[in-house]
C-alpha cells in the first residue's frame, strides 16, 4: 500500500523557492496578478471583479493595483461579457471573464459556442481567441440549480475549447497561468466547494502547469479512481478507506479535461485493471461516458471489470438538504471500487 | 385606495422575511438567501392591484410580491425548508418559487422575469382579455440582453404587459449606475413605452402610478415601464457582509458593527465557526433592532407607512397584531414536524 498522497497532496515537486500556504481563491487571484503585471494584455472583467474583489474574492485588491481599466466592473450581462471579450482577444488583448457562477453562463452560449470557440477554425488561424473564462463551479455550498451546477460536458461536447479544473492550490495557479498565456479560448471551472477548504504550498513567483496534462494524485496497484476538481479530494478520502481495507487505490487527477491526457489514464488502468470515473455532473451524458468508452477502447483487454461511474444524478440539482445524497461521497466511491473489484 | 390593507400587506411582506431570516439564522433554512426587505411598498402598491388570471414574473427576492398575493404563506416556508409539502414540493426554493393559481413565476437568473412575463401577457391577451401581465425587476437587470428583447417585443405586439423595475442601487454588489449607460427611464421610452418613475418608499405613490399603468394594459393600450426607487435593507444576501468580513475582518467589520465586533474577536475561547456563530446572531439582533423602530432606518418604507396611520391608530395596532399572529402561525405550522435547528 502507498502512502504517498496520504494527505490528500498532489504528487506535484514543489520546486525550492519561496513558497506561502494558500487556498485555491488565493492561488487564483495571485495568478492573475502575476500575468497582469507581467503583460499588461491581460485585463479582467466580470461583474462585482472590481470595486468588489469579486464575490468569492478571487479579485481581490486587483482594481487597486491595476485600476479601473485594467479591471473592469461589467453590467450584469453575460452574453456581453463574453461577446466583449470575444472581440478583446481577437484584437490584441487577454482578458479573463469571471462568470459569477457556472449556472450563470447560458446567457452566454451563444457568444462561446457560435463564436468563442470557432474562431481560430473559421480564419484558419488568422484570428484567434486568447482569452479564459473562469466559472466557479460545483456543489457543496447549499444554494439552489445555478449556484451549484457542473456542466463540463456541454463544453466538451464542443471542439474549440480547452477545459481545465484544478484540485488544489499549486495547480490552480499553476494551470491558470498557462490557460492564460495559451491563444485559444480555456474555459477554467474553479471549485468553489474547495476554495478555501484547506490550504498548500504556492511558489511566491508565476510557475506553469502544462494543460493536458494529468497527475497521478495517490498511486496504487488494484483499482484507478478517475476524477476532476472537488471529486479529488473525495477520491483521495474513499481510497483511505479502502487502505484499510487492504485495497490499493490509485487516483488520477485529470487537471483539464480537453485536451484529455488519455495516455494517464490508460496507462494507469492498464497497471490496475479495473476503473471508476467520479463526477459531480448528472450521470447520462456526463464526461464519465466519454472516459469510461475510451478506457473501452483503448484497454479493453487489460480490463478485469466494467469501468464504474459515480456521479451526480439525472435530475436538476437538488436543494440544501438532498445535496449530500447528490454529490458522489466516499461511501457511494467505497461501493463502487468494491463493485469492480467483486466482479 | 385603501391604506390599511396596503399597510397590512406590507407588514405582513415584511414581517415573513424576517421570520425567513430567523429561519436561516437558526439553521432550518441553508445557502444564499435574499430577502426582499425594502420593497414592501412597491410589491404592495403594484400586486394589490392583481386579480385572477393576472401573471406575475419575479426575481431571486420574491417573496413581497408573493405574500401579498395570497400564496399560502406556510407552504411557502415549507418550501424553503425543502419540505415534500412546500409550494414547489421541496425542488425549487426561495429563488424559484411557483404558484399555478397565482400564474406566478420566478427565476434565480437575473433579467429573466421579463421575457416569462411578455408570453404571460400574449397568453393573456389571447386567453384571459383584460387581464395581464406584470414583472418585477432589478435594475441592474435592465442591462441583460433578454431584457431589452423583451421591451422592444413587448412594444411590437401591445403586450399587457407592466415592468416593475426596482432601483435599490446595486447590481449584486456593484453600484448600478457605474455600469448602467443614461436613464432606464428613458431607455424603456426609447422603445416607445410609457415610462415613469417613482419613491418606491411611498405605497401611496406607488398604487397611484401603477394603477394608471395596469389600467392602460387592461385596456390593451400596450406595455409600460415603472421605476420605483427603494432600498435594499439587507445587503445582496444574507450573510453577504460576513463574507467580506472573513477576508478584511477589521476594515470591513468595523463598517458594519463597530465595537461589536472587536468585543466578538477578542473573546478568548471558542473556536472560529463558533464566533462567526455568534457575529451572525449579533448581526441579526442588530438588524431587528435597527428594524423594529427603535432606531431609525432611514428610507425604510415601514416606517414611513407606519407614520401614515397614526390617524388610524387602533386599527394599526389591530393589524400589527394580527399580521404577528397570522406569521407565527405560518412558522409554527411550518415547523410543525422539524426539529431543533442548528445555529451558524
Amino acid at each position: 500500500m502507498s502512502a504517498s498522497g496520504a494527505e490528500g497532496q498532489a504528487l506535484h515537486a514543489v520546486p525550492e523557492v519561496a513558497t506561502e500556504k494558500q487556498t485555491i481563491a488565493q492561488a487564483v487571484r495571485d495568478a492573475m496578478l502575476e500575468e497582469m503585471e507581467r503583460d499588461e494584455r491581460v485585463i479582467v472583467l466580470g461583474e462585482d471583479v472590481g470595486v468588489d474583489g469579486g464575490v468569492f474574492r478571487a479579485t481581490d485588491g486587483l482594481i487597486e493595483r491595476f485600476g479601473a481599466e485594467r479591471v473592469i466592473d461589467t453590467p450584469l450581462a453575460e452574453s456581453a461579457i463574453i461577446g466583449m471579450s470575444v472581440g478583446l482577444a481577437a484584437t490584441g488583448f487577454r482578458p479573463i471573464a469571471e462568470i459569477q457562477f457556472m449556472g450563470f453562463v447560458y446567457p452566454a452560449i451563444n457568444q462561446l459556442f457560435a463564436h468563442a470557440a470557432r474562431m481560430r477554425n473559421r480564419t484558419r488561424g488568422t484570428l484567434s481567441c486568447p482569452m479564459v473564462v473562469r466559472m466557479p463551479y460545483g456543489g457543496g455550498i447549499h444554494p439552489p440549480e445555478h449556484h451549484s451546477e457542473s456542466y463540463e460536458a456541454l463544453f466538451l461536447n464542443t471542439p474549440g475549447f480547452k477545459v481545465v479544473v484544478p484540485s488544489n492550490p499549486y495547480d490552480a495557479k499553476g494551470l491558470l497561468i498557462s490557460a492564460i498565456r495559451d491563444d485559444d479560448p480555456v474555459l477554467f471551472m474553479e471549485p468553489k466547494r474547495v476554495y478555501r477548504a484547506f490550504r498548500e504550498a504556492v511558489p511566491a513567483e508565476a510557475y506553469t502547469v502544462p494543460l493536458g496534462r494529468a497527475a497521478v494524485a495517490r498511486e496504487g496497484t488494484d483499482v484507478t479512481l478517475i476524477a476532476w476538481g472537488a471529486m479529488v479530494r473525495v477520491c483521495l478520502d474513499a481510497s483511505e478507506v479502502l487502505a484499510r481495507e487492504d485495497i490499493n487505490a490509485e487516483v488520477v487527477d485529470l487537471r483539464t479535461l480537453n485536451p484529455l491526457d488519455r495516455e494517464t489514464i490508460i496507462s494507469s488502468v492498464v497497471k490496475t485493471g479495473r476503473a471508476v470515473v467520479v463526477h459531480e455532473a448528472p450521470r447520462t451524458g456526463g464526461f464519465g461516458a466519454e472516459i469510461s468508452a475510451q478506457i473501452h477502447e483503448h484497454a479493453m483487454l487489460q480490463l478485469e471489470a466494467p469501468v464504474q461511474r459515480v456521479a451526480g444524478f439525472d435530475v436538476v440539482f437538488p436543494l440544501a438538504h438532498n445535496e449530500k445524497l447528490y454529490l458522489p461521497s466516499r461511501d457511494r466511491i467505497v461501493k463502487a471500487v468494491e463493485k469492480v473489484l467483486a466482479f | 385606495m385603501d391604506l390599511p390593507h396596503l399597510y397590512r400587506q406590507m407588514l405582513r411582506a415584511r414581517a415573513y422575511e424576517l421570520a425567513v431570516e430567523d429561519l436561516w439564522n437558526h439553521g432550518f433554512i441553508s445557502g444564499e438567501m435574499h430577502l426582499g426587505t425594502g420593497e414592501e411598498a412597491v410589491a404592495a402598491g403594484v400586486v394589490t392591484q392583481l386579480g385572477d388570471g393576472d401573471g406575475l414574473a419575479l426575481t431571486h427576492r420574491c417573496s413581497p410580491a408573493l405574500v401579498v398575493r395570497g400564496v399560502p404563506l406556510a407552504p411557502m416556508l415549507r418550501e424553503l425548508l425543502g419540505a415534500e409539502d412546500g409550494l414547489c414540493g421541496g425542488r425549487g426554493g426561495h429563488m424559484h418559487l411557483f404558484s399555478k393559481e397565482h400564474l406566478a413565476a420566478t427565476s434565480g437568473i437575473v433579467g429573466a422575469s421579463l421575457p416569462t412575463a411578455a408570453g404571460f401577457a400574449l397568453a393573456n391577451s389571447r386567453l384571459r382579455p383584460g387581464a395581464i401581465a406584470v414583472a418585477f425587476t432589478g435594475a441592474g437587470a435592465m442591462n441583460q440582453g433578454m431584457a431589452l428583447e423583451t421591451l422592444n417585443l413587448a412594444v411590437a405586439w401591445r403586450l399587457p404587459l407592466v415592468i416593475i423595475c426596482i432601483d435599490n442601487g446595486w447590481a449584486i454588489t456593484t453600484t448600478s449606475d457605474s455600469v448602467t449607460g443614461g436613464s432606464l427611464v428613458e431607455r424603456a421610452q426609447g422603445f416607445g413605452m410609457r415610462a415613469e418613475t417613482v419613491n418606491g418608499r411611498d405605497v401611496r405613490a406607488v398604487y397611484k402610478a401603477a394603477a394608471k399603468q395596469i389600467e392602460r394594459a387592461r385596456c390593451g393600450k400596450g406595455p409600460s415601464f415603472l421605476l420605483a426607487t427603494c432600498p435594499r435593507l439587507d445587503g445582496h444576501f444574507l450573510g453577504d457582509p460576513l463574507i467580506r468580513m472573513a477576508n478584511k475582518p477589521i476594515a470591513e467589520g468595523k463598517k458594519v458593527f463597530g465595537s461589536v465586533l472587536s468585543s466578538v474577536v477578542s473573546r478568548g475561547g471558542g473556536g472560529l465557526a463558533d464566533r462567526a456563530g455568534g457575529v451572525t446572531q449579533m448581526m441579526s439582533v442588530m438588524a431587528k433592532a435597527r428594524r423594529s423602530g427603535t432606531r431609525e432606518r432611514r428610507g425604510d418604507p415601514i416606517l414611513a407607512v407606519y407614520k401614515t396611520m397614526n390617524k388610524h391608530e387602533a386599527e394599526r395596532d389591530r393589524i400589527d397584531a394580527e399580521v404577528a399572529a397570522e406569521i407565527e402561525a405560518a412558522v409554527a405550522e411550518a415547523l410543525a414536524d422539524v426539529g431543533e435547528g442548528s445555529d451558524g
